[in-house]
């Protein structure tokens, strides 16, 4: 066991500390988060300037043309650039942490050249595609249908929940392409142009007042069949390498922004006068351990990838990212409650950064699985628990 | 950084499980908790021996010669002092052994007495310790007392002889006079606890070449953790063999909904306090030694309370090992650094090292603290 780092690794940090320092004040500001074309348009100039210093796709594959870095490599990546400030991946997050990694890995040469460097570029924008108003959770059983017509297949249904649709130029979908199979054995996984005719995207309001998140309605939607990654049927596995990155790499980091979030609290607290309260002080040193812990599980599985994957890049992250997501999300909201309690009557105000804070982070335990689903992961997956009903 | 088990650690738990296997089965550990029950000499209808608990001098002493054979107590002295030389990573990884095994006795301040006190490191000498007035576990049977009085170590004997300690003792004292302790029938049957109610003064302290208190006192609360981590991972896998064994309504209660969540609970808390324990076990900084601490007493203590839930009417018996977990977690939580002290030294964190203090870097140097002298 080892948590200290290698001559290469603190090399690498001080460049991309000294990178930072140099370009984030030349940053303009971000948009308010409901003006999702100017926040596309910020976030994918963010992704160019991360590519044009050779910080795009770190942890893909360089035959993906990513850097091929190691999994510390891009922790550190990740922690320096919130601890500088740096803006967050926001619209760009499907296509460099879903449907980029799950190309790199499943497609073909000529779909990893069409679409790997557009996003890495951040030219384009990717959405997802896989929940539907009857299979949120339970994501097998989607009934977006595609039928084989020559060269294309026609695809119609409904998709729901889909952020950033509105601004997205593709969608990772997931399709039911034969009806009479096992219910997991019967979906293909497809790139969608959100051009395409048939694709009609409206926008939902979420309780937070926000339309960071639409549904789409696919009304016999053409798409070659050039655009399916993997095999014909076998989507679902294809979903799984998705899945497990959203679970493993995804909130990285988030937990550093919480720890952050966390100090300002405390300050906040001193400066206002509730630091006096002993039952709210012992709140907020019991999150700086759950905060601290859960840091150290994010490099535990860092460190997990790695060494099962020593040349980094294509390390999937395991079930043991259902571990950390779990506790993670129950943390963050407990943040936001405490931040409430800090800030007294002012959480009453929707115009305070940390009720847009509070009130976003209340999809942390329904979002890329419900709480239960993934207590039903560990259960059945880590622990060999008998398959419930 | 490499944030796992090398090949050496691995091979040093597994010799570690296999040894304690052989050195305290579980048969070991049942007479000692039905000694201590009901019938037992320590139990409502026992003889009541001082010190509570029926577990006596006589069969700590037998298992502490074994242990210390084995070299448990030696881990970390030099090879040149008849020790293994080991680091803290590895310690905390054979106490986690001890910890899933509900190992008995004085373990962490005989450890730390190592090198100290004279027959520790072989297990001739049984050593308890306490940091303020409170619980102080097998304090009627032990040789000797550490004393961790903030930044303070004074050594208390039970025999004031010439001092035959090469290194030197600050301080010796007779005990039980110096000491104002109180006996109690322990909850726990299998650690016989005297509550102290104040720390003698230290007049006639004399300075010595000691480590300091303060280093002490975070490898004390660093090593509980992960007795009590041990026992929480054990109390999972006691819990997942009997929800998949036991059938209910024609099928294992481990395939309804509710018993595996309360599954996938105990082994997320369990998982992050190991996490947490081996990474202070590595850094040893105030702060991830706190974390460590409080994390590894919750997951012990809600672990086997979730365990006996999950064991039913079962696990309500004296019978079943959940309660000695559960009484065990207990006493550990309030030795060495409880919630409170952890969450109000872990609040003070906050205003003191952010954001700094999120870098990883290596563990910060703890300061030396002069040992008090008249």
């Amino acid at each position: 066991m080892d948590l200290t780092f290698t001559k290469e690794e603190e090399e690498f940090r001080r460049r991309l500390r000294t990178w930072l320092r140099e370009t984030l004040p030349k940053l303009p500001a971000k948009p308010p988060p409901d003006q999702w074309p100017a926040r596309r348009a910020y976030d994918c100039a963010w992704q160019r300037a991360l590519y044009d210093a050779g910080y795009a796709g770190l942890h893909w594959p360089t035959d993906a043309g990513g850097q091929g870095a190691t999994p510390t490599q891009h922790l550190i990546f990740l922690e320096e650039t919130e601890l500088a400030g740096a803006p967050y991946v926001g619209a760009n997050f499907v296509g460099l942490l879903h449907a980029g990694p799950t190309i790199a890995v499943e497609g073909t040469a000529e779909q990893r050249a069409r679409w790997l460097p557009p996003i890495l570029r951040g030219e384009e924008v990717w959405c997802q595609g896989f929940s539907e108003p009857d299979a949120g959770s339970d994501l097998a059983s989607l009934r977006t249908r595609a039928v084989r017509d020559s060269d294309a297949y026609i695809v119609t249904g409904s998709k729901i929940w889909t952020s950033h649709a509105e601004v997205a130029d593709w969608c990772e979908l997931l399709v039911r392409t034969d009806a009479s199979a096992p219910r997991h054995r019967g979906i293909s996984w497809l790139a969608m142009p959100m051009d395409a005719p048939g694709v009609t995207v409206r926008p939902l309001r979420t309780l937070a007042g926000s339309t960071e998140f639409a549904e789409l309605f696919l009304d016999e939607v053409r798409i070659p069949l050039s655009h399916r990654v993997g095999a014909e049927n076998d989507g679902w596995r294809v979903t799984m390498v998705t899945l497990s990155y959203e679970r493993g790499t995804a909130f990285v980091g988030e937990v550093v922004a919480c720890r952050r979030t966390l100090a300002r609290l405390a300050r906040t607290a001193k400066e206002n006068g509730r630091w006096d309260d002993a039952v709210l002080r012992r709140r907020l040193g019991r999150l700086n351990a759950e905060f601290g812990a859960l840091w150290r599980l994010t490099q535990w599985n860092v460190s997990a990838a790695e060494r099962t994957s020593p040349g980094g890049g294509s390390a999937v992250p395991g079930v043991g990212g259902s571990v950390f997501k779990l506790r993670y999300s129950e943390a963050r909201q407990e943040l936001y409650e405490a931040a409430a309690e800090v800030i007294g009557p002012e959480a009453l105000d929707a115009g305070h950064p940390w009720t847009a804070d509070r009130l976003s982070a209340l999809s942390y335990t329904i979002a890329a699985g419900t709480s239960q689903i993934q207590q039903n992961i560990i259960a059945e997956r880590i622990l060999g628990l008998p398959k419930g009903r | 950084m490499e944030f796992q088990l090398n090949d050496d650690q691995r091979a040093l738990r597994t010799g570690t499980r296999q040894l304690l296997a052989a050195l305290f089965p579980r048969e070991r550990l049942r007479a000692m908790v039905d000694a201590g029950g009901p019938g037992g000499a320590g139990g409502p209808g026992g003889a009541g021996r001082p010190g509570g608990a029926a577990v006596d001098g006589a069969s700590v002493r037998e298992l502490w010669r074994e242990l210390g054979a084995a070299g448990f107590f030696s881990l970390r002295l030099p090879e040149e002092r008849g020790g293994t030389g080991l680091g803290l990573p590895e310690t905390v990884l054979v106490f986690e052994e001890a910890g899933r095994v509900l190992l008995p006795g004085p373990l962490v301040a005989t450890h730390l007495a190592a090198g100290l006190v004279e027959g520790a490191a072989e297990g001739r000498a049984l050593v308890t310790a306490l940091d303020r007035p409170g619980p102080v576990e097998h304090l009627a049977s032990a040789d000797a007392v550490l004393l961790l009085d903030r930044a303070t170590l004074r050594i208390l004997r039970t025999d004031p002889g010439p001092d035959p300690d090469p290194d030197g003792d600050a301080c010796t004292a007779v005990l039980p006079r110096a000491l104002r302790a109180r006996s109690v029938r322990a909850v726990d049957p299998t650690t016989p606890l005297h509550l102290v109610s104040q720390l003698p003064d230290d007049a006639g302290a004399v300075p010595g070449e000691l480590p300091d208190a303060v280093r002490l006192r975070r490898e004390a609360a660093l090593l509980t953790a992960a007795l009590q981590l041990g026992s929480a991972l054990r109390t999972v896998e006691m819990t997942v063999a009997h929800v998949k064994a036991r059938s209910q309504f024609g099928r294992p209660v481990g395939s309804f909904q509710a018993v595996q969540h309360l599954c996938a609970r105990m082994f997320v808390r369990a998982e992050i306090a190991r996490c947490s324990v081996y990474a202070a076990s590595l850094t040893v900084t105030f702060g991830d030694v706190s974390r460590a601490k409080l994390l590894a007493d919750t997951a012990a203590v809600r672990n086997a309370r979730d365990c006996l839930q999950l064991h039913g009417g079962f696990g309500f018996t004296w019978d079943a090992d959940v309660h000695p977990h559960l009484k065990r977690a207990w006493v550990r939580a309030a030795q060495w650094q409880s919630a409170a002290e952890a969450e109000e030294g872990l609040a003070e964190e906050l205003l003191n090292e952010f954001p700094a203090g999120l870098s990883t870097g290596p563990g910060e140097v703890v300061a030396n603290v002069e040992i008090s002298s008249e």
